[in-house]
């Protein structure tokens, strides 16, 4: 890992609940962030199904697209997020790790825009879609 | 001239809606993860998300983060939907909740899709939600959800899902 990855990483941890879901940084550059979530039984959702709740990966999704946010080249000192709304396009497979990729493509003054994708070990088809909109908190 | 049976004690008739709410919500991981719990007026729920450290996601303000305020919505949302399904059949009798520890409850709605509307940061206190269901069809429902803390006037948040139902057997 490297040093730079090592301190987004520590970022990350100093977030009490992205720490309580076990949230890892995989990759932080760029405007684009990478952070995987495994599989544990507290994330459950659905008893019947053992399959993740919604809300888990909602959560997911959010501090990956602020992550995505502060990593942008603009350099936003911070941010919170404005509007995200999440498409849930399959159940994730119950034990695999959830991996989400967010990207920001566009930042103003004011605010950023983000995209984000999860997917758990099978690649072909996401669980979840994101689109968000996130305030810009000066810059550093 | 026949007479009405005499209506069901009250003690009964609440000891057996509790139990079955217990059911839905206690059966849920995530949920009792969260720490969310849920009171009852009759059929109307109210969602409560009781402050812990583990919820905040901006240590500095402090705030709760935007990722756990999102889940609270959607557990209440799920929930309430659930309880609205479950409602007309429990009352009917046709749920069997004769063993209220057993209850055998159907499949919980599913997320199409949850829109969040952040309004102001989350605050390091109790968070309170009340879902509106304004559409519930045979297989699609769209919620509505407001999210409050200190008063009731000033939402947080709010969000609107959409959900696919389960199916009623025959």
């Amino acid at each position: 890992m490297t040093d730079k990855l090592k301190q987004a990483n520590q970022f990350i941890r100093a977030l009490p609940h992205a720490r309580a879901l076990g949230m890892e940084l995989q990759s932080l550059e760029m405007g684009t962030a990478i952070i995987s979530m495994p599989y544990a039984e507290r994330l459950i959702g659905d008893p019947k199904t053992g399959v993740v709740h919604g809300g888990a990966v909602s959560a997911l999704m959010d501090t990956a697209c602020g992550a995505a946010v502060m990593s942008h080249p603009s350099n936003p000192a911070g941010t919170a997020t404005i509007d995200l709304r999440i498409e849930y396009l399959r159940a994730a497979t119950p034990g695999q790790t959830i991996t989400t990729e967010a990207t920001c493509y566009h930042v103003t003054r004011s605010v950023a825009f983000v995209r984000a994708t999860a997917h758990d070990e099978d690649r072909a088809t996401p669980v979840a879609m994101a689109t968000g909109t996130f305030t810009v908190e000066g810059r550093k | 001239m026949t007479r009405r049976p005499a209506p069901e004690p009250v003690q009964i008739v609440k000891q057996r809606r509790d139990a079955v709410l217990r059911a839905l919500v206690e059966g849920v991981p995530y949920v009792q993860f969260m720490g969310i719990t849920f009171e009852r007026r009759g059929d109307e729920l109210t969602g409560i998300m009781p402050y812990k450290d583990d919820l905040i996601g901006n240590p500095i303000l402090p705030a709760l983060h935007g990722g756990a305020t999102a889940a609270f919505l959607e557990v209440t949302a799920i929930i309430t939907l659930s309880w609205a399904f479950i409602w007309e059949d429990m009352e009917s009798g046709a749920l069997d909740v004769s063993d209220l520890s057993h209850v055998h409850l159907p499949r919980l709605p599913k997320t199409i899709d949850f829109t969040v509307d952040y309004l102001r940061s989350g605050l390091p206190r109790d968070a309170y939600a009340r879902a509106r269901i304004n559409r519930s069809g045979r297989r699609y429902a769209s919620v509505h959800v407001e999210g409050w803390q200190d008063n009731r006037e000033r939402m947080f948040a709010q969000a609107t899902g959409h959900f696919v139902m389960p199916q009623r057997k025959g």
